[in-house]
């Protein structure tokens, strides 16, 4: 007869059963589950049968059937909890100064774990308007050369009829667009500039705009725009703006069809306050119309929707090898795209060698985790001064445990007591954010609102509250809660060693994180002072540029300059391509005489007028500047130092370069001048090799005025607006001073500067506060020592020097740890980029000497106190 | 207010009493009602229900047989007390009376 095997209920969830179930109703209870077991077991399998059982259980654990539990404390005994916060109150009105400092100390704390927390947020939900943000993409590419990934948001446009015509199916929509420009609008005599693109009539769907007026379809017509709220507020006021014309840039008639909400701050398009169509955009760009079939001219940008069940990764895998695929020219450089998704365009978009390495989100942990070491070093003060006092409540403790209290009661009281801190810190703190924020928002460039109606804010506040109670309150209370009443009652009660050792070791934190901080900051203000100290290779005070990117500007090169010199306001015009601020345009197809073989070159190109380097006062070493007097130096090129070596040319001047790029390549260029590096792009990273050729082909896109020095700014500019608005009288006068612009590049390192300064000073303060606690504490408590030692000889000095050595002692270790692992972080961290200072040994000495000042200041104020008390006054108390 | 309100499990629990009559245990009851009425029973709810309307005095229970398939545990076994039966009834008697003051019966003409 075959063996039946008996299954049995899981164990755990049937001693449970028996442990919570009432003792009358377990017998009939467990019986009706075990039948209910059995008959699973045969009908639907082990398995299933398990499942239900300890879900079974679980359903059964319910009042009325549970047994009740004899509580042995009544945890919410109403006048032990009255008698608790008014022990806590008064012990706070006694100590008023200590209260203070841990109050103090941990609302500030508090306060910076606040503002940094709302900024994480704003920074993790940046881009959150967009109800499809996981499922939107731009398009990417990425090229290979000479063994280096190059990554581009530029796509060339046909690219985007090759992959709606071949990949339909990866995509709900495809929209390309330009970048985002300036306009001026115009309706009746309002006259604004706004940003915005021209973009494919998908763009509303794909962005999901919200549509307050008109329809979400708006861009059909080719002479059709969309503006958001305040933009159609700016121009129209109450009238209704659906259906009425505006003018744009004086040039072109544009009908609105519909207004959308604004798009909020915290997105990457907040600056679309207007979308005209992408049509309107080719048809009156010629340079648009002839790149239609052009695969090289990367110009444009392409985003995407993805079709419902396409994921980023597989539309990557699909699309990837497009362009290679279409145009063959593009194999060599092993050209492809890719998706990138909207969820990493703000906080991971730095790519390195074609990988993605991050970006903003470094930040976010940094700061992140500065929030949470600043708030930390408060809960360090907290726990400090707690212990500290404990000789002194010893006593009490004695007395409630002999009266009867037991240990989990007085644990209770002391975390309620830390409760109580922590919530007046928390208001505190509160109130402290809500008058900073908007300094902060200056400083960060945010826009953050207290989020009242957040209730996750208001959940994670608890959270908070309660983490920090019992962060800053555990040791304390589990502390002081375990001492013997026998000892501390007959007096013999000391705390020995051990219980300073604690102390200590939290002091030698709190100073570590702080040196670590100000050696830090210290370092991060002297790179961004080294860049800012960086030769730019050219004089970019009281230099001026004028965007002309109109087609007006053709052709009046020479007389605008000729009428600017005449005002005396301007001392020399150039012209440019690009702006000095920005490199516009890197090429290849160059040779020249020694090109290594298979050399696959790509070279810095702009367009200058040949006045540029004069006007700009650039450092010609080597060579001659442009000469309009010779007719050969048309085919003349500037080339600059890192070209020099790029190309590794030993003699340079005179050495022909030919331009397969051009239609006539025969006439090739001639090196006539090297110019010093001019900083360009990043002032951290190195100079890109580049040339400045004769502009022969009218690519105007800047011009360069340099005003006369003698004259005040002012009135030089009033002097070229006249001009100016003379011949081109429906363009609005608009300019830029470099030294500005160039200013502008230093504007997120500063931003991280200026903040890290200020979390490390308010960490320095806290740890001051909770050193400047304890040594009122230690005076306190060697008083009697002192009064003795005074008595029989001891100078105040001395008495200084005792109390204060302890103290220097625990900052000294603090050093030593510190420097070693501020200098790894601050080496690594210098070493991203490639323009740095070097690390100098005097910030370090610099930041342990004034950690050991700030020390000697905190403590001798109480120390000497201590020491100049009269020790008559001392030893009579008892 | 009648102080014999019954809530509409209650009700459903105690007419699946009165029905299986001597037969009426926590599995037995569950698997009735979840013929009867289609409806998946939670066990946690039922047996909460049951023992509180034999505290209210409207079920008694006892005993019965203990079987293998229980791991040897008896069976409790729940009667509906007279009081529970007359509650029941009342229960009833409110009902019809509502119905019967609908003022048109007729709900294939009457009703849309």
């Amino acid at each position: 007869m075959p063996k039946k095997t008996q299954h049995r209920p899981p164990k755990w969830a049937l001693s449970f059963f028996r442990w919570y179930c009432q003792p009358d109703y377990l017998e009939d209870l467990e019986g009706d589950l075990r039948e209910r077991f059995a008959k699973r077991t045969a009908e639907q399998g082990i398995k299933y049968a398990k499942r239900n059982f300890t879900l079974d259980v679980f359903l059964l654990f319910r009042p009325g059937l549970i047994r009740s539990f004899p509580m042995r404390i009544n945890i919410f005994n109403h006048a032990m909890f009255k008698n608790n916060i008014k022990i806590a109150w008064r012990g706070m009105l006694k100590h008023r100064g200590k209260a203070l400092i841990n109050i103090g100390g941990l609302a500030l704390g508090m306060s910076v774990a606040l503002i940094i927390g709302l900024w994480i947020n704003e920074e993790l939900s940046h881009d959150g308007y967009f109800t499809q943000k996981d499922r939107i993409a731009q398009i990417y590419r990425s090229s290979t050369r000479n063994g280096s990934i190059d990554i581009s948001a530029f796509i060339p446009l046909p690219l985007e009829r090759t992959l709606r015509e071949n990949y339909e199916n990866q995509f709900k929509y495809l929209v390309m667009s330009s970048w985002t420009m300036q306009r001026f609008l115009k309706y009746n005599e309002t006259d604004i500039p706004r940003q915005g693109n021209f973009m494919q009539s998908a763009a509303p769907k794909l962005l999901n705009l919200k549509i307050v007026k008109g329809e979400l379809d708006g861009l059909r017509e080719i002479n059709s725009i969309m503006l958001n709220e305040s933009t159609s507020l700016a121009l129209f006021g109450d009238e209704e703006p659906i259906g009425k014309v505006i003018k744009v840039d004086a040039k072109y008639d544009m009908m609105v069809t519909a207004v959308y909400e604004d798009i909020p701050f915290n997105t990457s398009f907040k600056d679309l306050t207007f979308v005209m169509p992408w049509k309107h955009y080719e048809s009156n760009n010629a340079w648009v119309q002839g790149n239609l079939d052009n695969w090289s001219a990367n110009s444009f940008q392409l985003f995407a929707q993805l079709a419902d069940k396409v994921t980023i990764h597989n539309a990557t895998n699909v699309v990837e090898n497009t362009i290679k695929n279409v145009n063959q020219d593009f194999a060599e450089f092993d050209t492809k795209i890719f998706m990138f998704p909207m969820t990493d365009w703000y906080l991971r978009s730095n790519f390195e060698d074609g990988q993605q390495v991050g970006g903003r989100i470094k930040n976010v942990w940094l700061f992140g985790v500065i929030g949470i070491f600043v708030l930390f070093l408060a809960c360090i003060n907290f726990m400090n001064l707690s212990t500290a006092q404990s000789e002194k409540r010893a006593r009490e403790v004695g007395i409630r445990k002999s009266i009867g209290s037991q240990r989990s009661q007085l644990i209770q009281q002391f975390l309620g007591e830390s409760f109580l801190v922590t919530l007046f810190a928390f208001i505190i703190a509160v109130v402290v954010v809500l008058l900073s924020l908007n300094a902060f928002n200056h400083i960060a460039e945010k826009q953050i609102e207290f989020p009242w109606v957040d209730i996750r804010f208001w959940v994670s506040s608890l959270t908070f509250i309660l983490l920090t109670t019992f962060i800053s309150g555990s040791y304390p209370s589990l502390y002081l809660s375990s001492f013997k009443p026998v000892k501390v009652l007959k007096g013999t009660f000391k705390a020995g060693r051990y219980a300073v050792l604690p102390r200590k070791v939290l002091v030698v934190v709190q100073f570590t994180v702080s040196v670590s901080f100000i050696i830090g900051t210290v370092i991060v203000m002297q790179q961004i002072n080294h860049a800012q100290n960086r030769p730019l290779g050219y004089n970019e005070k009281g230099l001026v540029q004028i965007p002309t990117f109109s087609r007006d500007f053709i052709g009046k090169t020479d007389l605008m300059r000729t009428e600017f010199i005449n005002t005396g306001a301007v001392v020399d015009m150039a012209t440019s391509s690009a702006p000095t601020t920005d490199i516009w345009s890197v090429q290849s197809g160059f040779d020249w005489d020694g090109k290594p073989e298979g050399f696959q070159e790509s070279i810095a190109w702009t367009a200058v007028s040949p006045e540029y380097a004069k006007t700009l006062q650039m450092d010609i070493i080597e060579g001659r500047d442009f000469s309009r007097d010779r007719a050969s130096d048309s085919l003349g090129v500037l080339i600059n130092e890192a070209a020099v070596k790029y190309m590794g040319l030993k003699n340079p001047i005179g050495q022909l370069i030919r331009d397969s790029n051009l239609d006539d390549p025969t006439p090739p260029l001639k090196i006539i001048g090297v110019v010093k590096d001019m900083v360009a792009q990043s002032p951290y990273q190195s100079v890109l090799q580049g040339m400045y050729v004769f502009d022969r082909y009218g690519i105007i896109n800047y011009y360069y005025l340099r005003l006369n020095p003698n004259q005040s700014a002012s009135n030089s500019l009033a002097a070229i607006e006249r001009v100016f608005t003379k011949h081109f009288p429906t363009i609005p006068f608009q300019y830029q001073f470099v030294d500005e612009e160039y200013g502008r590049k230093f504007a997120a390192e500063k931003q991280i500067g200026v903040l890290i300064g200020v979390f490390a000073i308010l960490a320095i303060i806290i740890s001051c506060l909770g050193l400047f606690g304890l040594t009122s504490f230690v005076a306190e408590q060697r008083t009697k020592e002192i009064g003795i030692r005074k008595v029989l000889g001891a100078t105040v000095f001395s008495m200084w020097n005792m109390l204060s050595k302890d103290f220097l002692k625990l900052v000294a270790i603090s050093c030593l740890i510190a420097v070693p692992i501020s200098y790894f972080i601050m080496n690594d961290w210098l070493m991203a980029y490639q323009y740095r200072t070097v690390l100098k040994w005097w910030i370090f000495v610099l930041a342990v000497l004034g950690a050991f000042l700030l020390t000697l200041l905190t403590v001798s104020y109480q120390a000497l106190r201590a020491a100049r008390l009269n020790p008559e006054k001392s030893l009579r108390t008892e | 207010m009648s102080k014999h309100h019954l809530g509409e499990f209650e009700e459903v629990v105690l007419l699946t009493v009165a029905i299986l009559h001597d037969e009426a245990y926590g599995v037995a009851i569950i698997n009735e009602m979840e013929k009867r009425l289609d409806r998946k029973v939670s066990i946690g709810s039922l047996q909460t229900v049951l023992r509180r309307l034999e505290k209210k005095g409207h079920l008694s229970s006892k005993f019965g047989e203990a079987t293998k398939i229980r791991g040897g545990k008896r069976k409790r076994y729940f009667a509906l007390t007279s009081y529970g039966r007359r509650i029941l009834e009342v229960t009833k008697e409110q009902r019809l009376a509502l119905w019967k003051a609908i003022p048109n019966m007729d709900f294939k003409n009457g009703y849309a």
